[in-house]
């Protein structure tokens, strides 16, 4: 297809102001603290990786780092299974109500998490799922089911009827048919989901904080405090912003070619 | 097994895009399926998960605020009297009038900046790949980081931003004391998140349109515009439909990075609905007031949502 002549020349300037703000934060990550607050340099006059030797060399660190990722693959793991057999239903079968069961599902998407916030906390408490992993992988179903729910189903309806009645007369029953043959087929579908499930789940931090404590604490929860009396810690505030940048980089690393041809073929 | 092979076969068609359904394709689709409410059983663990998650927390906050909360034994029903105090209160509708005009801004700004980007993007080679791959990163950013990241980078005297405005553009900048400078830092702040997800979007969109559309127009020699403007962009209604729901709900709920970068302030320049709520809620445990704001904020989400998914399918037809 055409293309401006100077297109690529404006996308690649704008990509560079994208990465604009996060190279900085580097830059800021590997310098010490006096020369962020002394003297404003573009480049640092002194490299340290002190700030991340006290980030890995500290056990609370780490382990809410350990925390961010043990719920967020719950999370996306949870989320892809009960949300796969209902996106069948949605997309092969009618049933009473299956209209306005969508619809409903999609308004779960729409509400303010600041709204949920009294609720959940008194509720994880009372049934003992405050500050465990599962909690949090639960409490963040609430707009991660009805995203894979509503991205699936668009896929699923992309692939023809034929091929479940084919398999029907085959002699598969619907579970096996399922597992063995739908599932393989839409493995692209199912990244796309489990990505979107990754993201939505590692960028939130409100409701990640309010039903943890300590022993499930988000890492993005343990960042308030490089704020002390003595004010704010800037180096390892950048650093541990950093390395939350990491786990997202190496997942859209794994799903990219995904992307182009999966938003495609789904709703999404 | 020779079964087995015919059907796995299908999965390299079915990776292909599917071919553009034409007008009204998707209603007799819609009728060739066959009824069976046996599905219910495969929904039921959305329902139950769901249940868990939301039905109940709502339910709790409607109890809320429909009662002034004392302690724990005591509670005294007061009906409807919490929703009219928050409809009158003039801070809400403050915090309301400037979330609304900061997701239109959002709005305006970031659709078109998205689908600019997206026809922009390189369409093969190993740059798509990495172009992917930089565009999407700030998506993956947990928020308060984007808060971080934007509370030093605007900053006068550490932040690269902040110091080229005040000594390069010699414009007095600062975030922390002037009302329009923490406006405009928030909103460049969800420009730079959020316009990826519009391109990332568009650009899967373009993907899937057939290339015959483009030789067509080639050969009619159609200019650049105006292959825009009657090939791509028509094409572009479904995936553009969820860019725009979804920006609006995500920048009309948006908390955490305004909260991170200027904690709603200076003075109330930047206190959104969700950072007023949270303070009701949260900062001063006022339980009915704080309920009966969460029942308004969803619902008003939850009808315009609606107005905007019906107008944009509806309009095409």
């Amino acid at each position: 297809m055409r293309r401006l002549p100077w297109a690529r020349t404006v996308f690649w300037l704008y990509v560079a102001t994208l990465m604009l703000p996060i190279l900085w934060m580097f830059g800021m990550s590997i310098r010490p603290n006096e020369d962020i607050l002394g003297s404003f340099s573009l480049i640092p006059e002194r490299v340290t990786f002190d700030n991340y030797a006290t980030f890995f060399g500290e056990t609370s660190w780490y382990s809410s780092y350990l925390n961010s990722i043990i719920y967020t693959s719950l999370n996306a793991v949870m989320s892809l299974i009960v949300a796969l057999p209902a996106a069948y239903a949605f997309s092969r079968f009618r049933f009473a109500g299956d209209k306005h069961l969508f619809f409903w599902l999609l308004t779960n998407r729409m509400a303010p998490p600041a709204v949920f916030l009294l609720p959940f906390f008194q509720i994880y408490q009372s049934v003992g799922l405050f500050d465990t992993h599962l909690g949090v992988a639960i409490a963040h179903m609430l707009f991660n089911v009805p995203l894979a729910v509503w991205i699936l189903e668009g896929f699923m309806s992309g692939i023809p009827r034929e091929i479940d009645e084919t398999a029907a007369i085959d002699g598969y029953s619907l579970p096996r048919f399922f597992i063995r043959i739908f599932l393989p087929m839409i493995r692209s579908a199912i990244g796309v989901t489990a990505f979107f499930c990754f993201m939505f789940s590692w960028v939130e931090l409100l409701i990640a904080r309010t039903i943890t404590s300590v022993n499930a604490k988000p890492i993005a929860a343990s960042m308030t405090r490089t704020v002390s009396a003595a004010g704010v810690d800037w180096g390892l505030l950048a650093t541990a912003g950093v390395l939350t940048i990491v786990p997202g980089a190496i997942v859209i690393w794994f799903v990219r070619n995904y992307i182009a041809k999966g938003f495609a073929m789904g709703r999404v | 097994m020779t079964d087995q092979t015919t059907v796995a076969q299908s999965p390299a068609g079915a990776a292909e895009p599917a071919p553009p359904p034409a007008k009204g394709a998707k209603d007799t689709r819609v009728d060739a399926r066959p009824k069976n409410n046996r599905a219910w059983w495969l929904v039921l663990p959305v329902v139950v998960s769901v249940a868990f998650t939301a039905v109940i927390p709502l339910m709790t906050v409607v109890n809320y605020s429909v009662q002034d909360v004392f302690s724990p034994s005591e509670r005294i029903f007061v009906g409807l009297e919490w929703f009219r105090e928050i409809a009158r209160d003039p801070e809400v509708r403050g915090a309301f009038v400037r979330t609304l005009l900061f997701s239109a801004q959002v709005l305006l700004i970031e659709i078109p900046l998205g689908v600019a980007i997206a026809v922009a993007m390189p369409r093969r080679g190993v740059s798509v790949s990495v172009a992917l791959v930089l565009v999407a990163l700030p998506l993956l950013i947990p928020w308060n980081v984007v808060g971080t990241i934007w509370q030093i980078f605007a900053r006068g005297d550490i932040g690269l931003g902040g110091w080229a405005i005040n000594n390069v553009l010699g414009v007095n900048f600062n975030y922390t004391l002037d009302s329009t400078d923490a406006w405009l830092t928030v909103l460049v702040m969800d420009v730079w998140h959020w316009t990826p997800l519009v391109a990332l979007l568009a650009y899967a969109g373009l993907r899937s349109i057939p290339q015959p559309y483009f030789q067509a127009a080639q050969i009619d020699g159609a200019s650049a515009w105006a292959t825009f403007r009657h090939i791509q962009l028509p094409r572009l209604r479904g995936v553009l439909t969820i860019a725009i729901l979804l920006r609006f709900m995500d920048s009309f709920m948006i908390y955490t990075e305004p909260f991170v970068v200027t904690g709603g302030g200076p003075g109330n320049a930047t206190s959104f609905l969700s950072i007023l709520l949270s303070k009701i809620a949260v900062g001063q445990f006022d339980l009915g007031p704080a309920g009966a704001f969460s029942l308004l904020y969803f619902l008003f989400v939850q009808v315009l949502c609606y107005v905007f998914f019906t107008v944009l399918t509806k309009s095409g037809r």
